[in-house]
């Protein structure tokens, strides 16, 4: 049994976290990327990297950069910044303070207050590199925190439920932001540069390697990114999550299998599950990519719609 | 031992005595009772061990010890809103290092003196609200209790389950120049603090693990089992395995910590009135799995806000309708509606004869003497006497609407005087009184500073009162007020096991 309020809440916990993260890893390999100035593709790289972070034309260099940085780590004001997941995400947490465990919190409200102190340290390059590292350490410290001392009920699945949602489809943006036109890159080693970017800002790089060794290839970077069942910032993976979730939440309410939500869901897995990579590059990888990212938001309204923000009318006893 | 010049920055402290040690120095002893030495200098008997512990201790320590507790409470989030402040709205509650120790000798009284004073209490709420007894013997003026803010028509001919309206009382007690507690203030609405009394020990544990072993504490972890099982006991009759709840109004709050704390120690939902709906007379929370019925809830709301369509209309933290489900029976509340008649200020002053009208006992804490200003006498003998009385505003708490006599100023006491001679009914006069003193350590040594003592008390199939409480600290130094909206702060507390 669960408020309708407070799986909202942890919902949102999750997602919010997921966000910064992703925002944060985004970052400081656009960050690491801009270092080599010189070339047109790691530019390239770099931009398209921000671009997928809402952070567009950052990747020139020189003061307007880093300020525009600036706002997509710390301006409170800008919803999606890294400064406002985390808060939110606290905010969110102190909302539903008895259903997380002591050591949850703790470690969310650490984060916190590291994050508001960073905020006011002067030298601005290493400000927004530490902020990167802090927000992706804390949140993997959060996560280790809540699969240790929380019970996987049905809290805990909402948190699943939120963060695989909200990572399958900043995955897919940011696939989506390389292959606009990717393909149409000058000579190969250029190129590769620039997928290795996107590998590392997903943290891909070593299990690509492992899978596909270092031979770098736009069409391999996808197949893993989208397809791979294995790797946990996959999309397949995530909507394999997100679908675990649901069923579980299914059960957990008593409502049994089958609704909306798990249909949807199981639709967007099985399409992952069986897709062809050549397929989908030769049709319309956009177009493709584009629906993974409303099929995402399919599944968070159904979900709503059963648990969160059903009709009152529906649910009064007879 | 009896004497020390201090000489730090050139301020002499006009005292004979003074307990020695360099921390101490300048520690002042005068008519004021101090928790922790004898007149002569030397320390109570039970704070010998915690006297010598802190002569062995250096200030670099003590300032170490100080940093990792207000570390502890920033981390853990152990925070209260302040209100109107839009830059840093949470804040830590000032927490003093050092422990307030009381004897078992001691508790004893204040245990049965507020086991007493609540049994009274309750029945003269289901008297006022039913046959009005008291008030037909003249015990109590009708038109005191009338006229007071917090009596709700409403309530009258309801039967509340078990005559409980008090369920949980946090009664301020402060001790006097001759060592005795007395009661300064019932607080029968929503009290509350009992989390920070429940933090302090953690974190007392937490950075003074030696000094926690050497005494016999009585813990006080079991407060959360023994709220649950207190709310258990309201639950309408025939629900065999009540749902409780917790209700907030929301993460605004200045004690939202405090609400989710309980919440979790007593393992129920933390629920605002928008998760709660009423249909039938029955109250329901929304969950993920449909709607589920709710039996007893304990509200962290006033009166004024429960039910907009009873109370005020603008209130967007209650639930429509829940006063006619709990009229019906179908829901229970902790406190009930309309207990505040009870520690209105004015009706406080009855209280010893409320004591001894329904249990025929005299009361084992006495009140402070009381001048009620809507009686003729009294009035003429306070406004004659304002530069030495402290005089409150009888509905309000947390240290507003006061005149505290030989600290104001003129213009202040004819400030009051004039809201006194337009509405008497509202005000109460007391003495100044000179309460006890407990050893605080400011950051720079360690000096005496003025505290009260709030135990909270449960009420459910028979009293429970945890053996401790909340000591609040007037930081400021000389000041009497300890309210954490005026720069008050809190300190652990240890009941002593005999």
């Amino acid at each position: 049994m669960l408020l309708s309020r407070v799986a909202d809440s942890l919902y949102w916990i999750a997602r919010y976290l997921e966000r910064a993260e992703h925002t944060a890893r985004v970052i400081e390999v656009g960050l690491d990327l801009g270092l080599g100035r010189t070339m047109a593709s790691t530019r390239g790289a770099a931009d398209r990297l921000y671009a997928s972070v809402d952070v567009p034309g950052a990747a020139g260099g020189g003061t307007e950069r880093a300020s525009l940085l600036s706002t997509a780590l710390f301006d409170v004001a800008n919803r999606n910044s890294v400064a406002a997941c985390v808060t939110a995400a606290r905010e969110n947490g102190r909302q539903v303070r008895e259903e997380i465990s002591s050591d949850m919190w703790e470690q969310l409200n650490a984060l916190f207050l590291a994050v508001r102190q960073l905020q006011s340290t002067i030298d601005r390059d290493a400000r927004q590199r530490s902020l990167c590292r802090t927000v992706i350490e804390g949140i993997h410290l959060f996560q280790g925190i809540t699969d240790a001392t929380m019970g996987h009920g049905e809290g805990w699945q909402y948190l699943q439920a939120g963060r695989f949602i909200e990572r399958a489809g900043s995955t897919a943006g940011l696939l989506d932001r390389f292959l606009i036109d990717g393909a149409t890159q000058d000579d190969g080693r250029l190129e590769s540069i620039y997928w290795v970017g996107l590998l590392r800002s997903c943290c891909a790089l070593e299990a690509y390697c492992r899978h596909y060794t270092a031979d770098v290839r736009p069409e391999r970077v996808t197949e893993f990114l989208l397809l791979n069942a294995d790797f946990p910032r996959s999309v397949r993976f995530a909507a394999a999550r997100v679908e675990s979730a649901v069923l579980a939440l299914a059960r957990a309410s008593g409502r049994g299998a089958g609704g909306r939500t798990d249909r949807l869901v199981g639709r967007l897995h099985a399409s992952l599950d069986y897709g062809q990579v050549d397929e989908i590059l030769s049709d319309n990888p956009q177009a493709y990519l584009t629906g993974i990212s409303r099929q995402c938001a399919q599944v968070h309204a159904a979900l709503y719609q059963t648990y969160i923000a059903y009709p009152i009318e529906s649910a009064i006893p007879a | 031992m009896l004497s020390s010049t201090p000489t730090d920055g050139g301020r002499r402290v006009p005292s004979a005595v003074c307990p020695s040690g360099e921390l101490f120095s300048g520690y002042p002893l005068d008519q004021a009772y101090d928790e922790m030495f004898l007149h002569s200098g030397e320390p109570r008997p039970h704070c010998r061990a915690l006297v010598e512990d802190l002569l062995a201790a250096s200030l670099p320590q003590l300032r170490q010890h100080q940093t990792e507790a207000d570390k502890a409470f920033l981390t853990q989030g152990i925070t209260f809103t302040v209100y109107g402040d839009e830059a840093g709205t949470e804040r830590i509650f000032p927490y003093d290092l050092l422990p307030r120790i009381i004897t078992a000798v001691e508790w004893a009284t204040i245990d049965r003196g507020l086991a007493q004073r609540l049994t009274a209490i309750n029945l003269f709420l289901r008297d006022i609200y039913h046959e009005e007894r008291i008030l037909s013997e003249g015990i109590v003026p009708r038109e005191l209790v009338y006229s007071c803010r917090h009596y709700r028509r409403e309530m009258r001919g309801v039967n509340v389950h078990r005559g409980t309206y008090v369920s949980i009382a946090g009664t301020d007690l402060v001790r006097l120049q001759d060592g005795r507690f007395v009661v300064l203030e019932d607080n029968l609405r929503v009290p509350s603090g009992v989390s920070y009394m429940l933090a302090n020990r953690e974190v007392m544990k937490r950075v003074f693990p030696r000094l926690f072993s050497q005494y016999s504490v009585n813990p006080i972890a079991d407060y959360g089992r023994s709220l649950l099982a207190t709310l258990r006991t309201l639950a309408p009759p025939n629900r065999s395995d009540p749902t409780v709840v917790v209700l907030t109004p929301g993460v605004g709050n200045s004690a939202y910590f405090e609400h989710a704390f309980l919440a979790r120690e007593m393992g129920v939902p933390l629920v605002e009135g928008r998760d709660l709906l009423t249909h039938d007379n029955i109250v329901y929370m929304r969950t993920t799995s449909g709607l589920r019925r709710v039996d007893v809830i304990y509200r962290r709301v006033d009166d004024d806000f429960l039910d907009p369509l009873a109370f005020r209309p603008d209130s967007r933290l209650g639930v429509p309708g829940l006063l006619n489900a709990y009229r019906a029976g179908n829901v229970s509340l902790g406190n009930a509606i309309g207990t505040g008649v009870a520690d209105d200020k004015a009706i406080y002053a009855y209280v010893p004869d409320i004591i001894r009208f329904y249990l025929s006992e005299d009361p084992i804490l006495p009140n402070v003497d009381t001048y009620l200003l809507s009686r003729e006498a009294d009035r003429q003998y306070v406004l004659a006497h304002l530069e030495e009385l402290v005089v409150k505003a009888v509905g309000e708490s947390g240290g507003y609407g006061m005149l505290i006599g030989p600290h104001s100023t003129s213009l202040e006491r004819e400030a009051f005087r004039n809201k006194i001679l337009a509405e008497p009914r509202n005000f109460i006069a007391q003495p100044t009184l000179t309460f006890s003193r407990a050893a605080c350590f400011t950051g720079e040594r360690i000096e005496p500073r003025h505290v009260d003592l709030r135990p909270y008390v449960l009420y459910g199939d028979r009293v429970t009162i945890v053996p401790g409480g909340l000591t609040r600290v007037a930081l400021r130094k000389g000041s009497l007020v300890v309210n954490s909206s005026q720069g008050g702060g809190s300190k652990d507390t240890w009941v002593l096991q005999e």
